[in-house]
């Protein structure tokens, strides 16, 4: 029997496991909308914007590791997703955006809501299709899956014409995907892994430092292993954070610009840094120049060209995380640094992350304290700023896929469509959102999904009546000149939250913070959303500022 | 700072719509350099070859490889500077006013010296084809700028290894 492109596309995405497709209707892709109507074993979520679907698939993607989709109409739904897309890509988050595009016939007339996706999406994505004829529909989306989800993730972009959503065709869904110019490289080469193993045994100072590779690949386990078997110490990135447990002694916690002065200095001090699922980025190494300027580099990483781009590499070994930690892990044993390790000890204890009370004042660091110590297993979706940096740095990660944030693009507005996204794909789970004044209210809009649907979101908003983090630079390098910071106009998010269909609470004392916070246990038939009104000035520190090294780090209280 | 150089990727992509827009934005979003590009179908339909000249120092030709690489239509890139040795040739027309007869001559003359070939001959002008490597093309392109070239249209280099490795 002949089926539409629309409904090809549909019973592809079900060979493909798709259980939730997070999209904005409109004209150039009614058809497929269409074909989703009354689906069962696919629901699609209405969102309330398309950068809140991308941002739905794509927490979905990440809470879940399976692949995350997202549907928009051309042109201004199609721009819509950029920010999601861009966001995925930048983290190697596994996604499929499809989006409708004009007939056929239309394209490059400038017809209504015509827009070159391909054209726009080209540098942030790993791949995209445009699709004119129906026949290529059953092997585009079998192909988007594959690229989307094998090598190095990430989002891959389809964009089909109405008229091959129309028209009718056989389906045939491909049995295996095999694509000739494409054939990511899994194994690590076995004489560099040898070669690894030898620096690692040779080392005086060598330290771990892991990043959100190793969550991609799922190699968290052999993560551990590694840790546990040398006895090195470990630290693990904003992206990676979870992959090794915070709260084990050899946790030197996160490095870089807001990260510990233990895991900053010991990078500076080091004599070998191994380097796994990690991508040597600016807001990790600092100055360059100063980057571990003692310490030789292995870096394993399943893209050949994140190797030596920032900095030189003495073993590079490209591949899988999971298969090289696997091949590595039986070839070292526990490492003879007991003077490394006491010197790391020594600095946890002496610059543990700390803040100070002020009177009269919630502290947002005490926020966060307290939402760990009441939802420790929770799955946390931070936005992006000071908020994102205490939630990084005070709560205590135990488990990967328990963290998630923008980290690469940074993308104010990522975590209320992400927790949705979230939630949806692990239901058991509690999904807390640490959500900024100014971040909430870039999508603010996705409340309303979040209340249709009854999820039981905990919405805590550390609400600064600032963009914190830009107002933290201009006190400090700008002279306090508060240019387009102030946010103390924003609306009262606890009565706006009522207003939604959801729970709004308003914290302004220390005292109710912990009450609060067991209330929104209770609340579990919606999402519930906290407003807590904390010091308005207070900074994100330790802090390396940008263009010092890492042992420069500002450590905040004299 | 290391020194920079000239390389000559060949690169083999997918025969497909796109492809070049692909390869051409990479360089432009990462600022890297393009000195020459040329690309054509190769003898199978389904492949393109596209010969690319950059400059770099070697971190950053090691990036531009490994970057070609993780596009998805690209099949095999190799960068022939390195890989072996290469022959290279380029294609050059030049056209050339030609106002009195004794000038046609010398430009022949010329002409014969660089093995070019006239391709079109009027009374006022006159068409050369010469190939080369760049080298040559340079020595005749500065020679017959002394007689006034009116316009000058060039292929980009073609490259490929020595013997019978590919
Ligand atoms: C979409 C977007 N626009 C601008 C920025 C720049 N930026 C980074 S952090 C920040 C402030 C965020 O404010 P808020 O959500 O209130 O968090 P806070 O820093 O106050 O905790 C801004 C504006 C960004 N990251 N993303
Ligand atoms: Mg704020």
């Amino acid at each position: 029997m002949e089926l539409s492109g629309a409904q090809i596309l549909v019973d592809g995405l079900k060979r493909e496991g798709v259980e939730y497709i997070f999209g904005v209707n409109g004209g150039a892709a009614m058809p497929i909308f269409d074909a989703l109507y009354g689906e069962t074993e696919i629901k699609l979520i209405p969102m309330r914007h398309e950068q809140g679907a991308s941002h739905a698939a794509d927490g979905y993607a990440r809470a879940t590791g399976k692949v995350g989709v997202a549907l928009a109409t051309s042109g201004p739904g199609a721009t819509n997703l950029v920010t999601g897309i861009a966001t995925a890509y930048m983290d190697s988050i596994p996604m499929v955006a499809i989006t409708g595009q004009v007939f056929t016939h239309y394209i490059g007339s400038d017809a209504f809501q015509e827009c070159d996706v391909i054209g726009v999406t080209r540098p942030i994505c790993k791949h995209s299709y445009l699709i004119k004829d129906c026949e290529e529909i059953a092997d585009v989306v079998a192909e988007a899956f594959h690229i989307a989800k094998t090598g190095k993730p990430g989002p891959v972009i389809i964009d089909i014409a109405k008229d091959a959503q129309n028209n009718e065709t056989l389906f045939q869904y491909p049995e295996t995907v095999d694509i000739r110019s494409y054939k990511p490289q899994v194994h690590g080469d076995p004489g560099q892994i040898a070669k690894a193993a030898a620096l690692i045994k040779a080392a005086k100072r060598p330290i771990l430092y892991a990043g959100g590779g190793v969550v991609l690949a799922n190699a968290s386990e052999e993560l551990r292993q590694l840790t546990y078997k040398t006895q090195i110490p470990i630290t693990v990135t904003l992206m990676g954070l979870g992959a090794f447990p915070e709260t084990d002694p050899l946790s030197m916690e996160m490095p870089g610009m807001h990260g510990s002065c233990c895991a900053n200095y010991a990078f500076t001090d080091a004599d070998l840094v191994i380097a796994i699922g990690a991508r040597f980025d600016d807001r990790v190494t600092g100055d360059l120049s100063k980057f571990a300027p003692n310490a030789k580099k292995i870096h394993i990483d399943i893209d050949a060209s994140c190797i030596g781009k920032n900095v030189p590499v003495d073993v590079p070994i490209v591949g899988d995380a999971k298969n090289v930690l696997t091949e590595l892990n039986k070839q070292v044993s526990t490492a003879d640094i007991d003077p490394w390790r006491n010197q790391i000890q020594e600095w946890k204890k002496k610059y543990p992350f700390e803040y100070e009370q002020k009177v009269g004042k919630v502290m947002p660091q005490y926020v966060i304290e307290q939402i760990y110590e009441h939802y420790s297993d929770a799955i946390v979706i931070a936005d992006v700023g000071q908020h994102q940096m205490w939630a990084a740095q005070y709560f205590k990660f135990t488990e990967p896929r328990q963290w998630l944030n923008s980290g690469g693009l940074g993308t104010m507005g990522f975590s209320l469509p992400a927790a949705i996204g979230a939630q949806l794909g692990c239901p058991d789970k509690t999904v807390v959102n640490i959500n900024g004044d100014g971040s909430y209210i870039m999508t603010i809009q996705e409340l309303v999904p979040a209340v249709t649907m009854k999820l039981p979101l905990k919405i805590f908003i550390i609400n600064n009546m600032y963009l914190g983090m830009v107002r933290q630079w201009q006190e400090l390098f700008l002279d306090k000149r508060y240019s387009a910071v102030d946010y103390h106009d924003n609306p009262d998010f606890a009565l706006l939250a009522q207003a939604f269909g959801a729970t709004g609470l308003r914290v302004e004392h220390t005292e109710d913070v912990a009450p609060a916070l067991l209330k929104a246990k209770g609340i579990t038939d919606g999402p519930v959303v906290i407003d807590f009104i904390v010091d308005e000035e207070e900074n994100v520190f330790p802090m390396v500022p940008a263009g010092a090294g890492l042992g420069d780090v500002i450590r905040g209280l004299s | 700072m290391n020194p920079e150089k000239r390389h000559i990727f060949s690169v083999l992509v997918e025969n497909r719509f796109g492809v070049l827009a692909r390869v051409a934005g990479l360089f432009s979003g990462r600022g890297f350099n393009i000195d020459s590009l040329n690309v054509a179908e190769t003898h199978d339909k389904s492949i393109s070859q596209i010969t690319l000249v950059t400059h770099g120092d070697a971190q950053i030709i090691e990036q531009i490889y490994h970057h070609l690489n993780r596009l998805i239509d690209v099949i095999e890139v190799t960068d022939l500077s390195t890989a072996g040795t290469h022959v290279e040739r380029e294609l050059v027309l030049i056209k050339i006013a030609t106002d009195d007869p004794q000038k046609r001559t010398e430009i022949l003359q010329v002409a014969e010296v660089f093995r070019g070939r006239v391709i079109d001959m009027k009374p006022a002008s006159i068409v050369l084809e010469i190939t080369g490597d760049e080298g040559k093309l340079k020595a005749a392109i500065d020679i017959f700028n002394t007689y006034g070239i009116l316009e000058l249209a060039r292929t980009g280099k073609i490259a490929m290894l020595r013997g019978a490795e590919t």
